[in-house]
């Protein structure tokens, strides 16, 4: 396993809670009791089946447990070998498909709590995104500020499919405490399954969906510039996690098409979503949906016609790329070293300048 | 294009772009033909409709009944230009769409997309006889009119069996070259209820076509009803991703190897990050899809053709046509033009194509490809 540079930021990392008796530590007398009384089972999505093969490298796979859901596994596997300067946790555990807000305040409380002691305190590169019960506005606010004082939480963190748009109003308190805070939202491939997967309804399989992430993307990326975020919140960042980008210019071509056809619908968009994109938005690297042929990819960058939209990231423990290297072959060492340490500099204020002295080949 | 842009603060190189003039004759793969008078179907509709329709209507799968839950941009999402003289909506005059149309942009073979059937209307009965309606209804007041237009058979797309007997019924009709459906059902379209239309649109020759548009009850995104009418209209894109993504993941085309669908009003700028996304799965999840034998992207690239309006519309023009010529996803062989007369975002035929494509490619963008699908070379 080998990186083309050393002190990269990895921006997506699924540290996984074994079972959900693993936050009974983190949860008050009556939840614990909650949770134990009614038999509740683990809170897995079927975004992320344990054995389906997205779920894991073949090489990453544990003996026994989930994978993603040993430190030790995590330093072996990723952040040594790819001498990882900052790793970011973007914890992905069912606490968005609860319908309850209380429980899934509990639960998503119990979760941060969780990150902290077990990943954060124990190794200094991890840093943490904090999950929110997006069920309730309210309580989403509450804890960002409650996470938000400790300096090792980077992000906000939601999943791209839910019950709403992510540009409605009502999200907005969301984004203007984490733009105050100086966190970026992140938003996760994933649902929580209380609208079909698709536009066009439910499809029958499980790569159905996984490829439908990219197209829900799609749609949140519209909703999000259309409805304002950005002209209320100029310097919020928003990072789309493990969205695939292969498919950005054309979707911008199409939006950007329609924007200045109908713009008087949307008259608050002050800049062309295309601005928008540059100044707010970032995507993780993985997935890479393209050929392995660097003369194509190096075209789709071209495409994207800036080279500070894309972040560092393995999706570990999630299979993305098979090869030793952690890179697609072909790419630039200048944009290397913006994908990889520049560019979620930029994005994360938190993180600090890299720790470790980065060594350019 | 009719529509006034406002001063955009942005470059808009394409704007500018220089463009070459179409001098030749060309199909127009997507013309909406529209009814003068809400009653102008009646002839076509056996008595007790005509009664039900007064008392109950259409009841679709949305909740308006007047117009669309998102209200266009203008009035019938139609140029304000094309209204008929001698009155009715745009697109409702043979006479109106010939002289400020199909004559004055040399259309030799104009393709009818009607989109107000009785497609998306939860009574499946009523859906199959305003469907057969409309047909006989191209055939009189269209196609049997002017030999340029070419109809497409429209079909009750949530009831299988229903669909394919009328497609059955037009097989070997002339007045039609495919079955339309629209990207926007109950299901995705890949899903088995809808596997009689496409083994009978096979068995009949037909291509089918998609267009953009439709209801079937599902918010149009997997997190619920978007605000906005842009919204709308730049997710019929993510729609149509989804739907094709059904098609193949389904096996349908597979099944039925003859069959050539086109994906109409759409966009086709998609085509490769869909098609990577799509092999890239398949390559690690076949094995929850055995039936799907062949990578995603050749099959799409084998019988998936796609008009071009609205063409999508980069910063730099050139990007666009790397689509097709460098990245070479989607063939010169497989894009039809179209126009989306008399619709806002009517694409102007001389616009379309930047100088320098060959004449062999423009020939086959306009016209060629068009006539070789639809059988009328």
């Amino acid at each position: 396993m080998t990186s083309p540079i050393a002190g990269g930021v990895d921006c997506d990392l699924h540290p996984a809670v074994p079972h959900l008796t693993s936050l009974l530590p983190y949860l008050n007398d009556y939840w614990r009791d909650q949770v134990v009384t009614r038999g509740m089972t683990d809170l897995v999505s079927q975004s992320y089946p344990a054995h389906s093969p997205i779920t894991s490298r073949p090489d990453w796979r544990p003996a026994e447990g989930k994978p993603g859901s040993n430190l030790e596994d995590m330093k072996a596997h990723v952040l040594d070998p790819f001498a990882i300067s900052y790793g970011i946790c973007n914890p992905l555990y069912g606490v968005q498909m609860v319908f309850s807000e209380d429980m899934a305040d509990a639960f998503c409380r119990a979760l941060n709590d969780w990150l902290v002691k077990e990943w954060l305190d124990k190794d200094a590169r991890l840093r943490g995104s904090i999950v929110i019960p997006v069920q309730s506005i309210e309580k989403s606010v509450a804890e960002i500020e409650r996470c938000g004082s400790d300096p090792r939480f980077v992000q906000v963190l939601m999943l791209v499919m839910g019950d709403m748009p992510l540009g409605k109003r009502a999200y907005w308190p969301i984004y203007a405490a984490a733009e105050r805070l100086g966190l970026p939202i992140g938003i996760h491939a994933g649902s929580n399954y209380h609208n079909p997967p698709t536009s066009v309804g439910w499809g029958s399989y499980h790569i159905e969906d996984y490829v439908a992430q990219a197209q829900a993307f799609q749609t949140q990326l519209t909703s999000l510039i259309v409805e304002g975020v950005f002209a209320r919140h100029p310097k919020l960042k928003m990072v789309m996690l493990e969205s695939g980008f292969t498919w950005l210019p054309s979707y911008l071509w199409r939006l950007h098409k329609f924007w200045r056809g109908i713009r008087m619908e949307t008259p608050w968009v002050d800049r062309a979503p295309l601005e928008i994109v540059r100044g707010n938005i970032r995507f993780s690297l993985q997935p890479i949906d393209a050929p392995p042929d660097p003369a194509t990819l190096n075209r789709l960058f071209d495409h994207m016609q800036s080279d500070e939209l894309l972040l560092f990231s393995t999706d570990y423990p999630h299979w993305q790329f098979d090869d030793e290297a952690v890179l697609p072959e072909g790419m630039s060492s200048d944009l290397v070293r913006k994908i990889m340490i520049d560019n979620p500099h930029a994005t994360y204020g938190r993180l600090k300048q890299p720790a470790i002295k980065e060594t350019t080949p | 294009m009719n529509v006034q842009f406002r001063d955009s603060p942005e470059p808009a190189s394409s704007v500018h772009a220089k463009t070459a003039d179409v001098k030749t004759a060309i199909a127009d793969c997507d013309i909406h033909p529209a009814r003068a008078t809400k009653t102008e179907l009646y002839p076509y509709l056996a008595r007790r409709w005509h009664a039900h329709l007064e008392t109950y209507d259409k009841h679709p799968y949305q909740g308006m009944m007047e117009g669309p839950p998102y209200p266009k941009a203008q009035p019938n999402a139609s140029r304000r230009d094309a209204y008929p003289p001698e009155g009715g909506p745009q697109g409702s005059s043979l006479s109106f769409m010939q002289a400020q149309h199909l004559d004055p942009n040399r259309v030799v073979l104009g393709v009818l997309n009607p989109l107000a059937t009785g497609q998306g209307i939860r009574n499946h009965d009523l859906s199959a006889a305003i469907c057969s309606a409309i047909n006989d209804w191209q055939i009189d007041k269209w196609t049997s009119k002017d030999n340029r237009l070419k109809g497409s058979v429209v079909v009750a797309n949530e009831d299988g069996p229903a669909a394919a007997a009328e497609i059955r019924k037009r097989a070997g009709d002339r007045n039609f070259v495919q079955v339309l459906l629209l990207s926007r059902n109950v299901e995705p379209l890949g899903q088995r209820r809808y596997w009689p239309i496409y083994e009978a649109a096979e068995e009949a020759g037909l291509p089918v076509g998609v267009h953009a548009f439709g209801f079937g009850g599902n918010p149009i995104t997997a997190s619920g009803w978007p605000s906005y009418y842009i919204e709308e209209m730049v997710g019929h894109s993510q729609c149509q991703q989804t739907a094709l993504a059904s098609i193949v993941l389904e096996g349908v085309l597979e099944r039925h190897p003859k069959l050539k669908m086109i994906m109409i009003e759409a966009g086709f700028g998609w085509a490769p990050s869909l098609s990577w996304r799509l092999d890239k799965s398949w390559q690690r999840m076949r094995s929850e899809v055995p039936h799907v034998k062949r990578p995603p992207s050749e099959t799409i690239r084998d019988h998936i053709f796609w008009t071009t309006q609205p063409m999508e519309d980069p910063e730099r023009r050139d990007h666009l046509f790397d689509v097709i010529d460098v990245i070479d996803w989607v063939g010169w062989d497989k894009l039809l033009f179209a126009t989306d007369y008399p619709h806002w975002d009517f694409d102007e035929p001389s616009r379309v194509l930047p100088a320098g494509v060959s004449e062999a490619n423009r020939d086959a963008f306009y016209l060629g490809n068009a006539r070789r699908l639809y059988g009328l070379a």
